[in-house]
């Protein structure tokens, strides 16, 4: 198994900084939140069309450049390192993975290639996003496959061009499809603490959906891990982010004559901060290396989503306190990160729910040895 | 040379040099002389000048036939390759076969009661007489201190110069009158530790290693070698049963003694491998509470290995950037012991209390509890070593100095 990132990969990584870095700066991070839909179409079709980025992990039969979890992760760190404000997570990530994971073969053929070149901007709603085994509680699809129940939480489903749904059938789960226009569909926007995300709430009644597949509990859980890796990818590059610019605030502020940094108290605290970034990233680069290579029902996506997220937040918590009051107030940019850091650490199970999971895996690991 | 010459070679000269029934001094003289006792060193000095990937051979024919190497354990190879880097001809001649024998155990005398974290404030003396070095003053925390034959050691040369700028390096002679070593009991009850006093203890003038006030530089290869981990003698074995032949016999005899002081240090790292089986054997594994506790244990000795993992891949592919591994491994073996042993806490719950062999594990768990304070020190501060990751790898301003200017001049501890 790979243990650090090939040449290609880090050839890969400073390409796409550099298009973030361009094209995800702080004022456009700001204008962004401030809109309903939360995203630039031009730089989506931009990283869509002239970077292909949609479709890196999605498999090339059905129009994607069939690379991994660890290409994706590249992605998603240097998105969270620039706060990126856009459908990738929910359409690319979530909604691609779960198409290829849970689409029969004509659904993969039909929509994922759409997705995969970000034509379509999809997103999948899933009535629960603690937990894999809560899913499918709150929507229901009959025989006929008429789906009725409730979201709470969609995102971007304000601004998707298509829903995936996955919903309690008669008999186990099932993966479906809804345009936003269909009859029986009511998105309402519900305001979010990170404002650089956006959230609707979805209610179906009667509404008609396409079947594309089926959702085993084996695949739900596998399918899970994959999203959490790629979201604890995002959160490891915003920690980073977040520890180079705060290091860089307390050697430029001036208290009692000398650069607030030279005191150990903050000295000290910005250490252990770089211990727990390279602990989460080594967890987090991991559980990528381990998806790619095919290694399934492990620990370490739990681990990475949990370590990443306790992280992310200490970061965030951290940033604001050794900035003092202006790390308190809307000017500064730090809340931005803080909010994006709260809602990555609940979103797909707080880290207390990917700890129990990790020792489920442990112990049934040891029951079978 | 390549792979297979040095693996044929080598062969030749077991097949032709090697019995189990040597002595072990006898046995390890003909690796010396041979220079497969230390196949990195020069062919100068006992060694073949191999690199690394050439050693590696050498180390593997000797794991797969069980032939005893050379003496390894304790603080002697800082002595060994600090003489290396920085010793005379003639230092190098004298001290080095007898260390890759194992004829010489050796110690290090570095740190004082008054200076710990502050090497270099250190303030034992060294006057120069007409023909010998003469040494006052108090070292603390030396492991092997008490068979040791000969000891590696930081002294106060000059009073006047800056504080780096007055340390010499010495090589002295424990077998003396002037130097009396006291074990020091610590608070798990071990005493792997010395404090040796010298008292008008004499150094020969010619075992001055590097220039007079060149001991800083000196003491500097010491500690770097030491943080590679070459002082550790921890999990050393005998390749064969004592009962395959006197070299073995002789070797486990040695190991016996040399292995004595590193007994409890698996305990001061937390034992997180007794985690899991002891959360079964007790049914705390029940409690979810106890399972957070556990994975969050299991998280931060999992992402240290990973860690430490990409970091040699990294070094091994030869790329830039790497970090300071160093520091961040030993700040994270802390946080790893603490939360071990406050899960072992847990999950023993009164029990905990119990200690010595009918207790938990044989005793582990009590010893365990009672070691993993001294991991956040031994080595270097867990503060120290915040200092060093904020300053070298997040590039945060150093502290003003309080200790320029001549050393006699500067505050320090009444001693």
């Amino acid at each position: 198994m790979q243990a650090v990132l090939s040449e290609d990969q880090m050839q890969f990584k400073q390409v796409i900084a550099r298009f973030f870095d361009t094209h995800s700066t702080m004022p456009a991070v700001r204008r962004l939140s401030e809109t309903e839909t939360g995203f630039d179409p031009v730089v989506w079709s931009e990283l869509s069309e002239t970077l292909g980025l949609p479709g890196t992990h999605l498999p090339e039969e059905y129009g994607g450049h069939g690379f991994g979890p660890t290409e994706l992760g590249i992605i998603l760190e240097e998105m969270g390192r620039t706060l990126y404000c856009g459908p990738f997570f929910s359409s690319a990530v979530m909604a691609g993975y779960a198409l290829a994971c849970f689409g029969d073969e004509a659904a993969k053929i039909e929509k994922l290639p759409q997705i995969a070149a970000g034509t379509t901007r999809a997103t999948l709603v899933l009535d629960d996003l603690n937990h894999p085994s809560k899913v499918g509680r709150l929507i229901k699809a009959n025989q006929a496959g008429v789906l009725t129940g409730t979201a709470p939480i969609v995102l971007d489903g304000g601004s998707a061009q298509a829903f995936l749904i996955v919903a309690r059938e008669p008999a186990g789960l099932g993966l479906f499809e809804l345009s936003p226009t269909s009859p029986g569909v009511e998105i309402t926007l519900q305001e979010s603490i990170d404002m650089t995300r956006k959230i609707a709430r979805l209610t179906l009644q009667s509404a008609p959906g396409l079947r594309l597949g089926s959702v085993t509990e084996q695949g739900l859980y596998q399918f899970w891990d994959l999203i959490s890796v790629a979201l604890a990818h995002e959160m490891i590059g915003g920690a980073a982010r977040l520890l180079n610019d705060t290091v860089e605030y307390t050697k430029g502020r001036y208290q009692f004559g000398r650069p607030i940094g030279s005191f150990q108290a903050l000295k000290h605290r910005c250490a252990d901060l770089l211990m727990s970034l390279e602990f989460a990233k080594a967890a987090t680069h991991h559980a990528g290396f381990c998806l790619a290579a095919g290694e399934e029902t492990t620990i370490y996506p739990s681990m990475a989503k949990a370590m990443a997220a306790d992280c992310f937040m200490d970061m965030a918590r951290a940033a604001i306190q050794l900035r003092g009051g202006i790390g308190f107030t809307w000017e500064d940019d730090t809340h931005l990160w803080f909010k994006r850091a709260k809602c990555d650490e609940v979103l797909l199970g707080a880290p207390y729910q990917q700890r129990a999971r990790m020792m489920d895996i442990l112990q049934e690991a040891q029951d079978v040895a | 040379m390549s792979r297979d010459e040095i693996k044929a070679e080598l062969e030749q000269f077991l097949e032709a040099e090697f019995s189990p029934d040597l002595s072990l001094i006898e046995w390890r003289q003909r690796l010396v002389s041979a220079g497969w006792a230390a196949p990195l060193w020069p062919e100068a000095y006992f060694g073949r000048g191999f690199s690394q990937a050439q050693a590696a051979v050498v180390t593997q024919v000797f794991a797969e036939r069980r032939i005893v190497g050379a003496a390894q354990v304790g603080p002697r190879r800082l002595a060994a390759e600090t003489i290396l880097a920085h010793g005379t001809h003639e230092q190098k001649l004298r001290y080095l076969p007898k260390i890759l024998t194992g004829e010489h155990a050796w110690c290090q005398l570095f740190s004082e009661p008054g200076s710990g974290s502050d090497l270099a404030g250190a303030s034992t003396r060294a006057d120069r007489e007409a023909d010998h070095w003469r040494i006052n003053g108090q070292k603390v925390w030396n492991t092997s201190a008490h068979h040791a034959d000969f000891g590696i050691l930081v002294a106060r040369s000059n009073w006047d110069l800056p504080k780096h700028q007055g340390l010499s390096y010495f090589l002295i002679d424990m077998r003396q009158p002037g130097v009396e070593v006291r074990p020091l009991k610590q608070m798990n009850g071990h005493a792997s530790f010395n404090e040796v006093f010298l008292t008008d203890a004499q150094v020969a003038l010619d075992d001055l290693v590097g220039g007079e006030g060149e001991g800083w530089a000196v003491a500097t290869t010491t500690l770097s070698i030491e943080r590679q981990g070459f002082a550790r003698g921890r999990g050393q074995s005998t390749p064969a049963e004592p009962s395959a032949g006197r070299v073995y016999r002789e070797l486990a005899q040695e190991l016996e003694i040399d292995n004595e002081p590193y007994t409890w240090y698996p305990q001061r790292e937390g034992r997180p491998d007794l985690v899991l089986q002891r959360a079964r054997e007790t049914g705390a594994i029940e409690s979810d509470a106890v399972r957070q506790e556990m994975a969050k244990l299991f998280c931060l000795s999992e992402a240290a290995r990973i860690s430490a993992n990409q970091v040699s891949a990294h070094q091994k592919s030869g790329a830039q950037g790497v970090l300071p591994a160093g520091s961040i491994g030993k700040l994270g073996a802390s946080v790893i012991a603490r939360q071990a042993a406050h899960v072992h806490t847990m999950i023993s719950g009164a029990s905990a209390m119990l200690s010595g062999p009918r207790s938990a594990a044989d005793g582990m768990i009590a010893e365990t509890l009672v070691s993993v304070p001294a991991i956040s020190i031994a080595g270097g501060t867990d503060e120290i070593q915040r200092n060093i990751i904020a300053e070298r790898v997040l590039g945060m301003p150093k502290e003003q100095r309080m200790d320029t200017g001549p050393f006699r001049d500067i505050p320090r501890n009444s001693q």
